[in-house]
C-alpha cells in the first residue's frame, strides 16, 4: 500500500500542468502566508475541532453517543483553512464528516455535542444526530449521510445565489471516495454549464471506508482534475497546512465570485481515526498512521510556525487549556440535558407553515 | 400500383391528430424522405415523409383536417415504376372535417372476483381510454360553490396555468427538467412558460435527474421554490434519493430548521404500450414515505388548485399526473386564485349501496363502473382520494359507515398498495359496519407488458369494478 505522500508545510506549490487543449487553469499567485494574527486564530480554530473530536471519541466510547460517528482529527487544516477564505453570506455544505465544518463555522459547540448525544437542545433537537445537523444562521446547509449528495445539492444552493443575483459562493464539500459518484459529473457538467458559483472542495484523505484512494480510483492522483472534461479548472492543495488552504481557497473562491463558474479544490489530507469508531483499521498500517501524525500534522505544523514567529510555549498552552474547558462544558452539557421529549416523535415531519 | 399513405401516430398514446400542412399536391413527384406534410397533436408538430418514390395521386385528407384517425390513409402515392400512372389522373378528395374516432371493441370477459380479501385479477375491457375520449363528468369540487362558471380546460392547460400563476405571483417559482423551456415540455405541459418567464425562471437541463434533482432540492434549501418536471415517474427512479433521503427527511432531520418547498411533478402510471419500463404506478411508493405530500388528481380542476396549493406548500409534494389524462378536458372553475386543501378527498358521485375509491385515471373507470352499476340498481359512491399522503381517512371512514362496502381500484400493484392502506384502515375503524370484506381491484402483479391483450389484462377495467361492486354488494355477476 502506497502512502499518501505530501508535502509538509510546502511554502509554496506549483500550477498544475495544463493541457495544451484543456480547460484554461487559473493561475495562483498568492504565496500562501498568514499574518502572525491569523496563524494563531487557524490554531486555535484546528484545537477547537481536535479537542472536540477527542472528545466525542470518548463520549462514543462511554455509550453517550451512539450509531456512526465519523471524526475529523488529521483534517483540521482544511476546513479551517476555507473558513478563513469565504465569505459572509457564503454557503457551506458537506456530507457525514461535518463535525469541523460546525464548529469552525462557528456554531455552538454544546449545540455540536448535545446532538452527539441525542439531547433536546441539539442543534436538530437531537433527531438527526452526528451526520445531519444544519444552521441556516451560520450558512451551514448539512451535514448528510448519502455519500455525493453534496455536490448536486451544493449546485442548487449556488444555483439559488445566482438566480438571486447575488455574488455568495457555495462551498460544497465532500471526500475523495464521493469523487466516484455518478451525480458528481452530474453536478459539475450543470454547474460549468450554467456557471453557478460553487466550489467543489475534494477532502481527500486517502481512504474511503477501507478502501486507499488508488485501489478505487482511476487516476487517484488526479482528482483535482476531474472536472477538466467539463471545462471545470482543478488544482490539488496541501490539505495540512492550513496557510495553503486559506490561500488556495481564497483565490478559487475569487474566481468562482467571479462569474467565471464552479473550481475543484482536492486537499490533500488524513484522517487519523477509523472511517468511523467501528473501523478495524486493517486496511493501513500503524506505521503509516504515525507517520503522518508524526510529520505531518496540521496543528504541530502551526504550532511550530508560532514558535518560530517568538510566541511562548505558555502562551500555545493556555489556548489549548481554554479550549479544553470549552469542550469540557460541551461535554458536560450534552450529558446532562435531557432526551427530547417524547411529543417531539411526531414534529417536524412536515411544515407546519404554509 | 397506387399505395396509400397512412397516417402515422407520433407517439404511443396518439390515436388521432391534425393534418396541418401538405407540402406537396396532386400530380407531384416525391422521392423517399421528401417532406410531405405536416401532422399536429395537441402534444407535437411532426413532418411525413415519403416512404417509397413515386407520384402523389390523390391527397385524401385536406389541410386543416382535425381529429384524423391514426393509419387513416391521407393520400395515394402512385409507385414510381408503375406504369398505370397515367390512368384516372389525380384526383383530390374533400374529406369531411371531422373523422369519428374507431369504435372500440365491446367487452365480453367475465369476471370472478374472488370474495375472500384480497386483490382481484384485474381483466381489462376494452382499449384504456384515449387522450380523446370523452372524460366522464366529476362532481364539482366541494371547494367550489354552486353556481360557478366554468371553462373546459386540458389536464395539461390545467397544469400549465397553475405554474404560471403561480410563477406570477411569487418570483422565487422557477420549472426546471428535460425539455420543459424550448421544447415546451415533452408532453407540453409547460407550453408557453418559456416566453412568459424567460430562461431564467423556466430552465432546460441535461438528462440527469439524479443532479437536477439535487440541484433542486439545493435551490429549495435555500428559499427557493422549484417546480422539478420529471419527464416521466418512471426517470425519477434516478433520482428517488434526493427525493427520500434529501428532500423528505431534512426537515426533520434538522429538528425543523430546513425547509424544502419543493414539487417533483410529471406523469406517472400506465402509459399505452411502452411496456414495463415505462408504465408504473408509484403512488404507493411515494405515499409510504413520511415528509412528503403526495397528490394524484384526476380532473384538471384538481389538478390545478392542488399544483397551486402544492407550490405554496413548504412540505416537499409528489405530484402524480397522468400521460392518458392530459389531453382530456374538464370544467374547470372560474376562480381567481383557485387553490385547493391537499389532504382532502373528493366526492365524485355520492351514492348508497357500496363505496368505490380510487384516484388519478382510477377514477375513469371507476365513474363508469358506477353509471353501469346504477343501471343495475346499485348506487355507488365514488370517492377521488386526490391526495395520497396524507390520506383522508375520515372521507371514505364517513362513507364506508353509509354504505357498508368498499372495493378500491388502481392501476398500481397489488402488494402494499393504496388499497391496501384503504382495506385495513376501514377493517381497522369500522370493522362493525361492514357487511362484506372490502375488496381491492390494482393492476396485475407483473411488469407492464408489450403486447396489446396483456397490457389490456393487466390493467383495471370497467367490468372489474362492476363485478367487484356486485360482489360486494351480494349480486349476482354478469356473465
Amino acid at each position: 500500500m502506497t502512502s499518501p505522500s505530501l508535502t509538509p508545510g510546502a511554502a509554496n506549490f506549483s500550477v498544475d500542468q495544463r493541457p495544451s487543449d484543456g480547460p484554461e487553469q487559473p493561475i495562483f499567485s498568492a504565496r500562501p502566508d498568514l499574518t502572525p494574527q491569523e496563524l494563531l486564530t487557524a490554531y486555535r480554530n484546528m484545537l477547537r475541532v481536535r479537542r472536540f473530536e477527542e472528545k466525542a471519541g470518548q463520549l462514543y466510547g462511554m455509550g453517550y453517543i451512539g450509531g456512526f460517528c465519523h471524526l475529523y482529527i488529521g483534517q483540521e487544516a482544511v476546513v479551517t483553512g476555507m473558513m478563513m477564505a469565504k465569505r459572509e453570506g457564503d454557503q457551506v455544505i458537506t456530507s457525514y464528516r461535518d463535525h469541523g465544518h460546525m464548529i469552525v463555522l462557528g456554531m455552538d459547540p454544546k449545540g455540536v455535542m448535545a446532538e452527539l448525544t441525542g439531547r433536546r437542545s441539539g442543534y436538530s433537537k437531537g433527531k438527526g444526530g452526528s451526520m445531519h445537523m444544519f444552521s441556516v444562521e451560520k450558512g451551514f446547509y448539512g451535514g448528510h449521510g448519502i455519500v455525493g449528495t453534496p455536490a448536486p445539492l451544493g449546485a442548487g444552493l449556488a444555483f439559488a445565489n445566482k438566480y438571486r443575483g447575488n455574488d455568495n459562493v457555495c462551498l460544497t464539500f465532500f471526500g475523495e471516495g464521493a469523487a466516484n459518484q455518478g451525480q458528481v459529473y452530474e453536478s459539475f457538467n450543470m454547474a460549468a454549464l450554467w456557471k453557478l458559483p460553487v466550489l467543489f472542495i475534494i477532502e481527500n484523505n486517502h481512504y474511503a471506508m477501507g478502501t486507499a484512494v488508488e485501489r478505487a480510483s482511476a487516476q487517484a492522483t488526479e482528482l483535482h482534475n476531474r472536472g477538466r472534461a467539463f471545462g471545470v479548472p482543478g488544482r490539488e492543495v496541501d490539505g495540512m497546512d492550513v496557510a495553503a488552504v486559506k490561500a488556495a481557497g481564497e483565490e478559487a473562491l475569487a474566481h468562482v465570485r467571479s462569474g467565471q463558474g464552479p473550481m475543484i479544490l482536492e486537499m490533500l489530507t488524513y484522517r487519523y481515526r477509523g472511517h468511523s469508531m467501528s473501523d478495524p483499521a486493517k486496511y493501513r498500517t500503524r506505521e503509516e498512521v504515525q507517520d503522518m501524525r508524526q510529520h505531518h500534522d496540521p496543528i504541530e505544523l502551526a504550532h511550530k510556525r508560532l514558535v518560530d514567529l517568538g510566541h511562548a510555549e505558555d502562551e500555545l498552552k493556555a489556548i489549548d487549556k481554554e479550549v479544553r474547558e470549552t469542550v469540557n462544558e460541551a461535554a458536560q452539557f450534552a450529558q446532562d440535558e435531557p432526551e427530547p421529549a417524547s411529543s417531539e416523535l411526531w414534529t417536524d415531519v412536515v411544515a407546519t407553515k404554509g | 400500383m397506387p399505395t396509400d399513405i397512412l397516417m402515422p401516430a407520433l407517439s404511443p398514446t396518439m390515436e388521432e391528430g391534425t393534418l396541418a400542412k401538405w407540402h406537396v399536391r396532386a400530380g407531384d413527384k416525391v422521392q423517399t424522405g421528401d417532406v410531405i406534410a405536416e401532422i399536429e397533436t395537441d402534444k407535437a408538430t411532426m413532418e411525413v415523409e415519403a416512404i417509397e418514390d413515386g407520384v402523389i395521386q390523390t391527397i385524401l385528407v385536406a389541410e386543416g383536417t382535425e381529429h384524423v384517425p391514426v393509419n387513416q390513409p391521407i393520400a395515394v402515392l402512385q409507385l414510381e415504376d408503375d406504369e398505370a400512372l397515367a390512368e384516372g389522373g389525380p384526383t383530390i378528395v374533400q374529406p369531411p372535417s371531422t373523422f369519428e374516432p374507431a369504435e372500440t371493441a365491446t367487452p365480453t370477459s367475465a369476471v370472478e372476483p374472488s370474495p375472500a380479501l384480497g386483490e382481484v385479477e384485474p381483466e381489462v375491457e376494452a382499449a384504456p381510454a384515449g387522450p380523446q375520449a370523452a372524460p366522464a363528468e366529476p362532481a364539482p369540487a366541494p371547494e367550489v360553490p354552486p353556481g360557478t362558471e366554468t371553462q373546459d380546460l386540458t389536464m395539461r392547460e390545467a397544469l400549465r396555468d397553475a405554474m404560471a400563476e403561480e410563477m406570477r405571483r411569487n418570483g422565487d417559482v422557477f420549472v426546471i427538467g428535460e425539455e420543459v423551456a424550448e421544447y415546451q415540455g415533452a408532453y407540453k405541459v409547460t407550453q408557453g412558460l418559456l416566453d412568459e418567464f424567460g430562461a431564467r425562471r423556466v430552465i432546460d437541463t441535461p438528462i440527469t435527474e439524479y443532479g437536477f434533482a439535487g440541484v433542486g432540492v439545493g435551490a429549495a434549501f435555500a428559499g427557493l421554490r422549484p417546480i422539478v418536471e420529471f419527464m416521466t415517474w418512471n426517470f425519477a427512479l434516478q433520482a428517488i434519493d434526493h427525493i427520500i433521503n434529501s428532500a423528505a427527511k431534512t426537515l426533520y432531520m434538522s429538528g425543523g430548521q430546513m425547509h424544502c418547498p419543493i414539487v417533483f411533478r410529471g406523469p406517472n402510471g400506465a402509459a399505452a404500450r411502452v411496456a414495463a419500463q415505462h408504465s408504473q404506478d408509484f403512488s404507493a411508493i411515494y405515499a409510504q414515505v413520511p415528509g412528503l405530500k403526495v397528490i394524484a388528481p384526476y380532473s384538471a380542476a384538481d389538478a390545478k388548485g392542488l399544483l397551486k396549493a402544492a407550490i405554496r406548500e413548504n412540505t416537499p409534494v409528489v405530484f402524480l399526473e397522468n400521460e392518458i389524462l392530459y389531453g382530456q378536458s374538464f370544467p374547470v372553475p372560474m376562480i381567481d386564485d383557485f387553490v385547493l386543501p391537499i389532504g382532502k378527498a373528493r366526492i365524485a358521485r355520492p351514492g348508497h349501496d357500496v363505496t368505490l375509491v380510487s384516484y388519478s385515471r382510477g377514477l375513469a373507470y371507476t365513474i363508469d363502473a358506477a353509471e353501469r352499476l346504477a343501471e343495475e340498481g346499485i348506487d355507488a359512491e365514488v370517492i377521488d382520494l386526490r391526495t395520497l399522503r396524507p390520506l383522508d381517512m375520515d372521507t371514505v371512514l364517513t362513507s364506508v359507515r353509509k354504505t357498508n362496502r368498499i372495493v378500491t381500484i388502481e392501476e398500481g400493484w397489488p402488494v402494499c398498495s393504496i388499497g391496501s392502506e384503504l382495506c385495513a384502515y376501514v377493517t381497522a375503524h369500522a370493522f362493525d359496519y361492514l357487511d362484506a370484506p372490502p375488496l381491492k381491484i390494482t393492476g396485475a402483479d407483473v411488469p407492464m407488458p408489450y403486447a396489446a391483450n396483456l397490457e389490456k389484462l393487466a390493467l383495471p377495467s370497467v367490468d372489474l369494478v362492476v363485478s367487484a361492486a356486485k360482489s360486494v354488494c351480494y349480486r349476482e355477476t354478469a356473465a
